[in-house]
Order: C-alpha cells, then structure tokens, then sequence
C-alpha cells in the first residue's frame, strides 16, 4: 500500500447507459505509489471505469477525485492523467519522437524540453533507435512501448494502462510485464491496470481489485485474492480452485466448522461472520494430498488423469457426484493412483475456507 | 457461402458488353481522333493536324474561350473548396457526435443533391436567387456549385471517417490536445487522403456543370460548358471537339487523382 497518499479515489460510482447500468456505486483508493489493477471478465465494466477515470465519459453519479481534487467535470485534456490504449492508437502520421513530444508539447513545454524528455523517455522503454520511425514500421511490442513511452512523456500523476499486452504473444507479454513493473517502480506513480488475464494481475499488482458486472467484489495484494478469497465469484475466478457443497455448523471469529460431503467435520477459515445451513467452500487443487481411501477427510473415485508436465491434474468425483481436481507435483517417483481407483483426500491445514455465496 | 455466378458464362455476354462500351465511347473516340482532323469537316478525315487546337488558344473564338476557362477554373476552384470545408464539417458532425436527433435525416439532407433531378435543382436555385434579389453572375454561380458538389466532397471524406477510430482523437485529448487542436493535428491529417479525393472530385463535378450554370448564371458570363454549348447552337467546328478533348483530358486527369489520393490513404492506414 502506498505511504504517499491517495492518488485517485472513486466514491460511489455509477455509470448508466440509458437503462442498463454498467457500474454499480463502486468505491475505490488507488494509492499514489502503487500498482492497482482492475481485474475481471469481459463486459464487468474495466474499460467503463477507466474511460470516467480518464474523462472519456461523464459518469451518472459519484465523485472521483485526483490527489483530493474532483475531477468530474474537468474534460479529458485538463486531467493530469494519461491512458495507454487497448490498441495504442499512436499517431500514425508523426514519428515516434512527435507523437511522444505530442503531449508535453500541448503542456506548453518548450521544443528542446519536450524532445529531451522524448529521449529520455524512449531510453526508458528502451527504443532509442527508433525515433524517427513511423509507428507503422514497428512490431506489436514496440509500439505497445512507444505507447507507454508517450504516456510516460508528459509526467502524468497517474497512468492508466487498458489491457495494454492483449495484443502481444505469449513470450513478448511475459517479457513486457516484468518491463512494466518495473518502470512503475522507476518512475513512482501510481499505474490503474486492466485486465481479465488473471496470472497477469497476480504476478504485477500491488493490489488488485477484482470486479464483475459493474460491482467490486473484493480488493486486496494479490495474495489475498488468491488466498483469502470472501466470495464464490473471487474463488471461481482467480487460479483453480473446487467450490465444495458443506454444511456450516458454526462460525466464530473468522473460523468455521463445517460438515464436508461424506461426514467429515473440519476446520476452516470462514470469509463471512454469519452462516448457517448450507455454505460453499474453496479448495485449492495443489492444497489437496492424495492418501489411501478411508485415510482421508474426502473420499472419491478417480476419472481420470491429466498429464501437465510439472504436475499431474488428478481429476475425481465426491460420493455426491461433484467434480474435484487436484494437483499432484509431477516429483518422477510417485505413486499415481489409477483410473476408478477410490482414493483419500488430504486437505491441508488452512487449506479450505468458507465463502460468502 | 455464397454461389458465385460467373457473369461471363451467361448468353449474351460479349456481345452486350461490347455494345455498352461502343454506346459509350465511341462518340468521345469520334470527338477526339476528329479533333486532329486537318480540314474543317467534322465527317470526313483528310490527315492529322493540330491546326484546331491552335486554333482554340489563337482564333477568332479564343479570347471568349479564354474568358470562360478562367471563370471556370475559378469557380471550381472556389466551390471545391467550400464543398468541401462544408463536407468536412458534415463528416465530423455525422461521425464524431455520438447519435443525435435527426442523425438519418442530415444523411439524406447531405446527399439529396445527387437524388434530385438536377434540373429541378437548377429551377429552384434560379427561382431561390431570383426571389432573394440576388442577380446571376459568379455569386450565384458560385453558391449553386458549392450546393451541388457537397456531396460529392463527403462521400470520400466519410469513407475515411467510417474507417478511422476516434481512439486517435481520444488519445490526443488524452495527451492535453483541446478539441480544436485534437482536430487539426490528428484528425485532419489522418482525414487527408480522403480530403483531397473530395476536393478532385467536387473540382471536376463544379467544372463541367451545365444544366445548372447555365440557369443562373444570367446573362454576361460564361463558363466553359456554357460557352461551348453556345457555340455549337450556332454550327459545330472542329475547335470545339479539341476543346472537349482538352475538358476530357483534364476530367481523366483529376478523377484518376481523386481515386489515386483515396487509395493511397487506404492502403496506409
Ligand atoms: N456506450 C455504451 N452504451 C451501452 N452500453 C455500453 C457502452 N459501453 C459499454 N457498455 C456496456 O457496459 C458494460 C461494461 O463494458 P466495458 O467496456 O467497461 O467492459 P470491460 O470490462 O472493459 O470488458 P472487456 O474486458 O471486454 O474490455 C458492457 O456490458 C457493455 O456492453
Ligand atoms: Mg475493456
């Protein structure tokens, strides 16, 4: 989290389009220092937010304020803030330097300023002998820099990226993440970052806030997306993850006790302080441990085996017929059980955690 | 997927496509090699000359001529220009204001000129100018050119509007560009190709207007089709095939421009 204070903050935010709303009251502080990405599935309202952020679209209800300012009615070209398109939308008739000289140039820089920050800036995103190119001579990763580097150019107090590596292959997108955070680091503003890539907000993020259909469902480190999810949408989305049927005997204190299908009775962390009846719970597939039947807290019957290479995905199914999957590391001498086989699951300490439905 | 007919296998084909082609060009063919003709007759060929176009640039005709070809390449100079500023804005307004009331209409409104039958249009104007006082002379000519040739400037010019996404002007407001400046450093250039198509375009369809000239222009002034159409009523000479010959080379030129400047700008883009 950020010492510096809060860059942007999003006080219950409405974006209506006629009668369809696409976002509904969200709240949000993105820290001034930090790397905040907005995460969820296409059509939750990721671009929505960022275009009222940016100023593209004027928002139904609520306040966002920059650094305590409100910002509502300012238009796009008063905002300090500037965005990294989807698809770049470089100028394609200047040169890299132009169309990275172009904002600081509308700040009323002087020439020489605004062309010394250009090449400082494509030093940044290491593309310096590309200056005088046009953006159509470039490949998809130079351009997605040369994007970053005109965003970058003018000193903005935050930078807005719309899933900026979508339009990148595998290898490229892996190599430019690591580039990205680490300008965040370089430059010290806060970066909002959208995407539905999952691993992708995971392994950048400061923090991530994970949204679906125009509502925020939780915000927290990565960590705590991954690991402490409170609801069923956060569970199902980010990683793997088996939502299991239980029955909720009590909870107190962040801690439950629930009936797993076939009478287990086991501890678990709980996302919610009230429950009763029925819950779900989530289970990550490389918290589960295979052991003899009867050993185990869950018992199932093996439907088949996936081969991944590292690990090896054992897929079975609970006495009441729901799915399970587990990973099993793939350490060349273990013992893998075989198809139709009834085995026992281990469940580890912490492992499972009771959701808010 | 679609039957793909292959129109060339229907009975009849060669034959009727050749006919077409002969309805069409044979009297431009005609005009043109007769322009060269040595003697005065414009049926019987009795060798090559240049004699005629000679005689359009120094004959007795040719200081009226003169005069006409000036007011002509003013006037469509000029009426490009306001159609297709005029165009610009109408593409702008239709492309780039999100939906508005009446969206369809302007559309019609914008392109009625090339529905309505032009000598409606010429009767109109005449009947319009002379209600409002206004006299024939360059003026009205000028503003009926302008009204006729919008069209023909906003459809390259929308062509290229519909293919461009408004992501570059949004990236200039981004980049602290004011509307107006968002426009004139962005958008226009990019509008470019399609601009100059507009502008060739509109130029040619100004240049060698007739039916429309010819009602309010009044008395006094004469544009190039407006003269040659006075002079053949009284006899047709060779001087005026090298004349048509010399507006059809002109009109080629400017069209293959025109097509040449939309193209290029899509191929880039
Ligand atoms: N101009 C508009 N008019 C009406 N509905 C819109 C408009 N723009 C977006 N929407 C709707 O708002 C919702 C959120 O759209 P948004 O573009 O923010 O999604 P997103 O999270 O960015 O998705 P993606 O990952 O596919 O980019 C969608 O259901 C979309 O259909
Ligand atoms: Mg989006």
């Amino acid at each position: 989290m950020a010492d510096a204070g809060t860059a942007i903050s999003i006080d219950r935010v409405v974006k209506r389009y006629g009668s369809f709303t696409a976002l509904h009251g969200i709240t949000l502080e993105v820290g001034a220092d930090e790397f905040f990405t907005l995460l969820g599935p296409s059509g939750c309202g990721k671009t929505t937010l960022l275009r009222a952020i940016a100023g593209f679209d004027d928002v139904t209800e609520g306040e966002i304020r920059l650094y305590g300012q409100n910002i509502a009615n300012l238009p796009p070209h008063k905002r300090p803030v500037n965005t990294v398109f989807q698809h770049y939308a470089l100028f394609p008739h200047m040169t890299v330097t132009e169309n990275i000289m172009f904002g600081a140039l509308r700040l009323g820089w002087s020439r020489s300023d605004a062309e010394a920050r250009a090449r400082e800036v494509l030093s940044l995103v290491r593309l310096d002998s590309f200056a005088d190119r046009k953006p159509g001579q470039l490949s998809g990763g130079q351009q997605q820099r040369v994007a970053l580097a005109r965003a970058l150019a003018p000193r903005p107090k935050v930078l807005l990226l719309d899933e900026p590596l979508s339009a990148l292959d595998l290898k490229l997108r892996q190599a430019v993440r690591a580039e990205l955070k680490s300008l965040q680091r370089e430059t010290g503003i806060a970066f909002v970052f959208v995407t539905h890539d999952q691993e992708e907000a995971l392994t950048m993020s400061d923090r991530i806030a994970v949204m679906s259909a125009g509502r925020v469902q939780q915000v927290g480190t990565p960590r705590e997306i991954y690991e402490a999810p409170t609801n069923r949408f956060v569970a199902d989305f980010i990683g793997e993850t088996n939502l299991i049927e239980v029955e909720v005997k009590r909870v107190s204190d962040g801690r439950a006790e629930v009936v797993l299908p076939g009478g287990h009775i086991t501890q678990c962390a709980a996302a919610s302080q009230s429950h009763a009846g029925t819950g779900h719970i989530s289970l990550r597939p490389e918290r589960l441990t295979l052991c003899p039947a009867e050993a185990g807290d869950l018992g199932a019957r093996v439907e088949s085996l996936i081969y991944l290479g590292t690990d090896i995905q054992v897929w079975a199914r609970l006495p009441d017929n729901e799915r399970l999957i587990l990973r099993v590391q793939n350490a060349g001498s273990i013992a893998l059980p075989a198809v139709g086989q009834e085995i026992g699951i281990k469940i580890e300490a912490d492992a499972a955690r009771l959701l808010v439905d | 997927m679609a039957l793909k007919i292959d129109l060339r296998r229907f009975p009849g084909f060669f034959p009727i496509a050749l006919l077409c082609l002969v309805v069409l060009y044979a009297p431009l063919v005609v005009v043109s090699v007769y322009s060269f003709n040595a003697s005065a007759s414009i049926t019987r060929w009795e060798g090559f000359s240049l004699a005629w176009y000679v005689d359009v640039f120094t004959g007795p005709e040719s200081p009226k001529f003169r005069q006409a070809a000036i007011n002509s390449l003013i006037i469509a100079v000029l009426a490009a220009a306001g159609a297709t500023l005029i165009a610009i804005a109408a593409a702008v307004a239709m492309f780039r204001t999100g939906r508005f009331k009446g969206r369809t209409l302007s559309f019609a409104l914008i392109n009625l000129p090339l529905m309505v039958p032009e000598i409606v249009t010429a009767v109109a104007s005449l009947i319009f100018f002379s209600s409002i006082g206004l006299g024939g002379g360059l003026t009205t000519i000028l503003l009926a050119h302008i009204t006729f040739c919008i069209p023909f400037a906003y459809l390259p010019i929308a062509a290229r509007m519909q293919g461009l996404s408004d992501s570059y002007e949004q990236a200039a407001m981004d980049l602290y560009a004011t509307p107006w400046q968002a426009f004139r450093l962005v958008l226009l250039p990019l509008l470019l190709p399609g601009v100059m198509s507009g502008y060739l375009l509109a130029f040619i369809i100004s240049l060698d207007d007739f039916l429309i000239t010819n009602f309010v222009k009044g008395a006094g002034i004469e544009t190039l089709p407006t003269a040659i159409f006075g002079a053949v009523k009284q006899g047709i000479r060779p001087n005026i095939m090298a004349i048509s010959t010399l507006m059809l080379v002109v009109s080629v030129i400017f069209v293959t421009l025109s097509w040449w400047a939309g193209r290029s700008g899509k191929s880039k883009a």
